[in-house]
C-alpha cells in the first residue's frame, strides 16, 4: 500500500502535502518541540482494539505522559469519564477547527494560542477537510494526525499503516515521551 | 388600488404623439396578462430584491457567523490562467484569494440548486399550463390555507392567484440566478463576505422557485391539500408485488409518472400494474395515486434495478444516475428519458407512434428512447411492462450465495475497494470473510452503504461488490415492507395559529425538520432515530425528500413506523412529511407564517422584519443528515437567509465551508431591545448558522441547543434547556460545559435539574442578564410617544 497516498482515493489536495512520520522519534521531537499543543480526538478511537487495548487506552496515556490537553468532539467523552481521565474541553470538530484559525484566541486556559494541534480518530474526510481549513487559514500552527492512514492536510502525518506498524508507531511515541 | 401587471404583457405609455389625424398626450395601453390587485396589504420595501437589496442584512449575519472554510482542493482550476495554487495566502492570477475562492465555489453550487428547482418549475408549470390553462386557480388548502405562497409574497410581494401569476416569479429567479451565475465569472466579486450574501440571495430564490413548483403541481395535479392525515403510501422493495408486471419511476419531476397513472386509470387496468418510485418523483407519485410505492431514497437505484424487479425504468431529472442505462441494459429492462435535461444520448422517440416504440422495447432492438411527451410515456411505459414482464420474468443481475462465495475468492486484499468508499466500510475485510463462508460481515455493511458503486469502479478484479453486499443481505431486501404518509403539502394558516404562540414563548421546543438526500454517514436509521427522539421530546418534526423515506424505513419496538406512531399535523409530537424537495418550501413558509399570521408582522415584500423575526423567536433547525447534493446546499442557504440553523452530517463539510459563531466572544451576540433602543446582550444563540456533527449524538444535542432563541421566555427557555441538558447527560456524559451561557435568569433553570444547574452557575460567575425584545433592526426599534 502506498505510504504517502491519500486513505481515501480521490481526496488529493493539491500541492501541499503532509510530510511523513516514519519514525515515533519524529512525532515525539515535534511534540516536545511544541510550546502549547492540544490533541482533538474524535469517536473513532472507541472503535479500535490495539493487541487487546483500546486505542482510547493508548491516547489517555499518550496526553498524560506529554501533558497535553485533550478536546473530546463527540460522544466519546463517556468513555473517557469512564476510565477516570477527564478531558480539557467538550468541543464540536468544527468548532474547534474554527477557533484554531483564530490567531486572537487563547485557548481553553486563557493563556495563549496553541501552537500544534495532533488529531485522531475523526471520520477520514471529515478530518481532511477540517485540517485543509487549518492549513489555509492558520498559518502559525502546525498539525499531526495520530491515525493509521495518511492525512495529506496536516503538516505531519503517519504513513497508511497495518494496524500491527500502528501500534508499534504508538507506543514507540508513548515510550519515547518517557515516565 | 394598485394594478399589477405581469411581466408577459406588454406596455406602452406614450407621452405625446402627433399624427396626421390626432394629437394623443398619456396614453397607456397594456396588452396581455393583467389582473387586479386584491391584495390590500401595502407593499413592503424590498419587492423582486436583487443582489444587493438584502446585503445589510446577510452581512449582520455574517458578522456573528463567520465563514470556516474547508478547502477541497488547494487550487482554482476555473480559468486557464490556471490552475493557481492558492496555499500559504498566495493569490491567483486573478487575484483571488483562498478564502473568496472557497466562497465562489459555494455560490456556485448554490447557483446550481436553484437553478435545478426553478428550472424544474418552469418545466412544470409550462406543462400544467398547457394542460390546465393559465387561469387554473392556486388552490393548496381547501380549508385553513390563506396564505397559499408566503415565500412568494414576503419575496417578490404579490399574491398569486393562478398557475398563470406564477410565471413572472419564474422569471423573476431565473434573472436573478443568471446574476448570480455571473458573479462566479473570472474578475468580478473579490470580496468573500459579499459571495456569502449571494449564497444566501440564491438559497432564498432557490425557495422562491421550490414553492412555486410545490403550490403549482398542488394545484393542479390534486395531491393532499396540507392535510394532516394524507394517506400512508406503502415504501420498501418487501412491498412491491413482483407477481405483476412492474414499472420503476426516478427523478423529481412528477409528470411523465403521472401520464403513467393516467394511462392506468383511462384503461382501468391501475390494480394490474405496479408503478415503484425512487427519489422525489416516488414522493409525489404517491401524492397523486396512492396505489404507486416508494422504494427508497437515491441510495436505493443500484440495487432495485439489479434485483430484476422493474421490467420498466421511466427516468425525468436530477439525482438520477447517470449509468442507468447501462444497468438497465443488464437486466434487460428498457429506459425511457423524459426530460430534455436528461437525454443520455437515446434516440428522440417523441414523434414516433407508441406501436414502433413498444415494438422496439418488446423486441429488444432498442435499449432506450427519449420520449419528451408526458401523455406517450405513460402509454409506452405501460404497454411495453404488460408485454415485456412475461418474457423478462424479472430476470435479475442478482448473485447467488454460492456465486459470491467464489468470487470473493478471487478478492486480492487491495483495499482499493475500500478506499473509494464515501464511509469507508471495511469492504476487504468483509469480503475476505465470505470467501471463507461468513456472510454477516458483508451483511453487515448493507445498513450503512450508500449504494454509490465506487468499490465496484475501483476493484482491479471487476468484482461487483456492491452486488455481493446485496447478495448478503436478500433477506434484509426482501423483507423491507414499511409505510410513508404521502407529502401533505403546506402547514394550514390555523395550524399556525395554533403553535405559534408556543413557538414563540419556546413552550413547543422547536421545530426540527429533516430534510435533503441520503449520504448518510452510517445508514437511514440514524434519521429514523432522530425523527422518533424529537417527537417523543415533543417538537415539531418535519420531513421532506429522502430524509422523509429514511425516516419511515424502521420501525420501533411494536412494529411501528414513525407515521404510524406520530400524528402528521404541525403540532407538538407531529411528524409532518411536507412532500419531496421542493416541498421544503413550505417548512420555510411555516416559519413565515408564524412571523405574518401569529404575530402579524407586514408580510408584503418585506424580507427583512420577517427574516429578523424568525431568528430571534422562531426555534427552527434544519438537519439534512445525507446531504450530498447542489440541491441541498441551496435549500441551506434559503434557510440561513430567513436566520434557520442547518445542521448537517460529517459528509457536510465537503460544502467547504460552515457558518460557524463564537459563544466566547460576548460582543458578537449583543441585539438591539425593541422597546428600550439599547443594545442588550442576548447569548448565543441560535450559536451556530451551518454546522457540520460528526455522529447523530452529537447533532441531537446541537439540534436541542440551537432551538435557543433570544426572544424565549423563562418558562420556554426552561423547556429547551431540559431537552439540551438531558440530551447532553445522555448522550454525550455530563451538564454542558456551556450551559451557563443560556440561562439569563433563575426562572430559566429546569425545574428538575435546578440544584446541578445552580451549582454549575456558581462555579462560572455566572450573572443575570434582561430578556430582551430583540432585533437586528434598528429601524425596528419602537418610537417612543411624546
Amino acid at each position: 500500500m502506498p505510504l504517502n497516498e491519500s486513505w481515501q482515493t480521490a481526496e488529493i489536495p493539491g500541492p501541499k502535502k503532509a510530510s511523513l512520520i516514519i519514525k515515533p522519534d519524529i512525532a515525539d521531537a515535534m511534540i516536545r518541540r511544541a510550546k502549547r499543543p492540544i490533541m482533538i480526538v474524535g469517536h473513532g478511537i472507541v472503535e479500535y482494539d490495539v493487541e487487546g487495548l483500546k486505542l482510547i487506552d493508548y491516547l489517555i496515556e499518550f496526553a498524560t505522559k506529554a501533558h497535553i490537553p485533550v478536546v473530546v468532539t463527540a460522544s466519546t467523552n463517556r468513555e473517557f469519564l469512564n476510565r477516570g481521565f477527564t478531558p480539557a474541553a467538550l468541543m464540536p470538530a468544527v468548532d474547534i477547527g474554527n477557533r484554531l484559525t483564530d490567531p486572537g484566541w487563547k485557548g481553553f486556559d486563557g493563556k495563549d494560542a496553541y501552537d500544534l494541534a495532533i488529531f485522531v480518530g475523526l471520520p477520514y474526510y471529515m478530518e481532511w477537510t477540517i485540517l485543509s481549513g487549518l492549513k489555509h487559514f492558520a498559518p502559525n500552527l502546525k498539525t499531526m494526525t495520530l491515525d493509521c492512514v495518511y492525512q495529506p492536510n496536516a503538516s505531519w502525518s503517519f504513513p497508511n499503516s497495518t494496524i500491527k506498524d500502528w501500534v508499534v508507531n504508538l507506543k514507540g511515541i508513548v515510550d519515547g515521551l518517557g515516565d | 388600488m394598485v394594478n399589477a401587471l405581469s411581466r408577459k404583457g406588454v406596455n406602452l405609455s406614450i407621452k405625446e404623439l402627433d399624427s396626421d389625424i390626432a394629437r394623443f398626450r398619456d396614453i397607456s395601453i397594456s396588452i396581455g396578462a393583467i389582473r387586479q390587485d386584491t391584495w390590500h396589504e401595502p407593499m413592503g420595501p424590498t419587492p423582486f430584491p436583487t443582489l444587493s437589496t438584502l446585503r445589510n442584512w446577510d452581512h449582520a449575519l455574517l458578522k456573528r457567523y463567520k465563514p470556516f472554510y474547508l478547502p477541497f482542493c488547494d487550487l482554482c482550476c476555473l480559468c486557464t490562467y490556471g490552475k493557481c495554487d492558492l496555499t500559504g495566502q498566495k493569490r491567483g492570477a486573478c487575484g483571488i484569494t483562498m478564502a473568496a475562492q472557497q466562497s465562489r465555489i459555494v455560490l456556485l453550487t448554490a447557483c446550481i440548486g436553484a437553478a435545478t428547482h426553478t428550472g424544474h418549475a418552469r418545466e412544470l408549470l409550462t406543462s400544467l399550463i398547457d394542460r390546465f390553462g393559465s387561469d387554473l386557480p392556486i388552490n393548496v388548502g381547501d380549508v385553513g390555507v390563506e396564505v397559499e405562497a408566503p415565500i412568494t409574497r414576503l419575496v417578490c410581494g404579490i399574491r398569486p392567484q393562478t398557475l398563470g401569476d406564477l410565471e413572472p416569479v419564474l422569471d423573476y429567479c431565473e434573472n436573478q440566478i443568471t446574476q448570480l451565475l455571473s458573479v462566479t465569472h473570472t474578475g468580478q466579486e473579490g470580496s468573500n463576505i459579499d459571495f456569502e450574501s449571494k449564497v444566501f440571495h440564491a438559497g432564498m430564490i432557490d425557495h422562491v422557485g421550490m414553492e412555486v413548483a410545490d403550490i403549482a403541481q398542488i394545484s393542479a395535479l390534486g395531491f393532499p391539500k396540507a392535510e394532516p392525515e394524507s394517506p400512508l403510501a406503502d415504501l420498501g422493495l418487501g412491498t412491491v408485488d413482483v407477481k405483476k408486471p412492474v414499472i420503476l419511476v426516478i427523478g423529481h419531476n412528477v409528470t411523465p409518472s403521472a401520464g403513467i397513472i393516467d394511462y392506468l386509470r383511462a384503461e382501468g387496468i391501475q390494480s394490474e400494474v405496479e408503478v415503484t418510485g425512487i427519489c422525489c418523483t416516488a414522493l409525489d407519485i404517491t401524492r397523486y395515486s396512492s396505489r404507486a410505492k416508494v422504494i427508497g431514497p437515491i441510495s436505493w437505484q443500484l440495487r432495485y434495478i439489479r434485483s430484476g424487479v422493474p421490467d420498466v425504468i421511466v427516468i425525468d431529472e436530477q439525482c438520477v444516475r447517470t449509468d442507468t442505462l447501462l444497468e438497465a441494459a443488464k437486466v434487460r429492462s428498457p429506459l425511457i428519458a423524459t426530460s430534455e435535461k436528461n437525454c443520455l444520448g437515446l434516440p428522440d422517440r417523441t414523434d414516433d407512434t407508441v406501436d414502433d416504440i413498444v415494438r422496439g422495447f418488446v423486441e429488444e432492438s432498442i435499449p432506450g428512447a427519449l420520449i419528451l411527451d408526458p401523455e406517450k410515456v405513460g402509454e409506452v411505459a405501460v404497454r411495453t411492462a404488460r408485454l415485456i414482464a412475461p418474457k423478462r420474468k424479472k430476470q435479475g443481475a442478482d448473485i447467488s450465495k454460492e456465486e459470491l462465495g467464489r468470487l470473493a475468492k478471487k478478492c486480492t486484499q487491495c483495499m482499493l475497494c475500500r478506499r473509494a468508499c464515501p464511509n469507508d466500510l471495511p469492504l476487504a475485510q468483509a469480503i475476505k470473510a465470505a470467501a471463507g463462508g461468513h456472510l454477516s460481515l458483508l451483511d453487515e455493511l448493507y445498513d450503512d452503504c450508500v449504494g454509490c458503486g465506487r468499490c465496484e469502479s475501483a476493484c482491479t478484479q471487476k468484482l461487483p461488490v456492491h452486488s455481493l453486499i446485496i447478495a448478503a443481505a436478500d433477506q434484509k431486501t426482501r423483507t423491507e415492507s414499511y409505510c410513508i404518509r404521502t407529502g401533505r403539502g403546506p402547514i394550514q394558516d390555523t395550524e399556525i395559529r395554533k403553535v405559534g404562540g408556543p413557538i414563540v414563548l419556546g413552550e413547543i421546543p422547536g421545530i426540527v425538520a429533516f430534510v435533503g438526500c441520503a449520504n448518510y454517514p452510517k445508514g437511514s436509521r440514524e434519521v429514523a432515530e432522530m425523527c422518533r427522539e424529537f417527537a417523543k421530546r415533543r417538537y415539531i418534526v418535519c420531513t421532506s425528500g429522502c430524509s422523509a423515506m429514511s425516516a419511515g424505513m424502521h420501525r420501533d419496538e411494536y412494529g411501528r413506523t414513525v407515521y404510524e406512531q406520530f400524528s402528521g399535523a404541525f403540532e407538538a409530537g407531529g411528524i409532518v412529511n411536507v412532500g419531496s424537495c421542493v416541498s421544503n418550501a413550505h417548512i420555510a413558509g411555516a416559519a413565515i407564517k408564524i412571523a405574518s399570521i401569529f404575530a402579524k408582522r407586514p408580510l408584503r415584500g418585506n424580507y427583512e422584519e420577517i427574516a429578523d423575526y424568525v431568528y430571534n423567536r422562531v426555534g427552527a433547525v434544519g438537519v439534512a443528515w445525507g446531504a450530498m447534493s447542489q440541491k441541498a446546499a441551496a435549500i441551506a442557504a434559503g434557510f440561513w437567509r430567513l436566520g434557520i440553523p442547518v445542521v448537517v452530517g460529517p459528509h457536510g463539510t465537503k460544502y467547504r465551508r460552515m457558518l460557524l459563531g463564537r459563544s466566547d466572544k460576548t460582543e458578537d451576540w449583543y441585539v438591539y431591545d425593541a422597546r428600550s433602543g439599547g443594545k442588550v446582550y442576548a447569548g448565543p444563540v441560535p450559536e451556530h448558522l451551518f454546522f457540520a456533527a460528526e455522529t447523530k449524538e452529537d447533532a441531537m444535542v446541537m439540534v436541542a441547543k440551537l432551538t435557543m432563541r433570544p426572544n424565549d421566555t423563562s418558562k420556554g427557555r426552561a423547556n429547551k434547556l431540559a431537552n439540551y441538558i438531558d440530551l447532553h447527560k445522555r448522550l454525550v456524559g455530563g451538564i454542558p460545559p456551556d450551559v451557563h451561557l443560556f440561562v439569563r435568569s433563575p426562572a430559566d433553570i429546569p425545574l428538575t435539574m435546578k440544584d446541578d444547574v445552580t451549582l454549575y452557575l456558581k462555579d462560572h460567575d455566572w450573572k443575570e442578564q434582561p430578556i430582551p425584545d430583540p432585533t437586528l433592526l434598528p429601524r425596528l426599534i419602537h418610537k417612543k410617544r411624546v
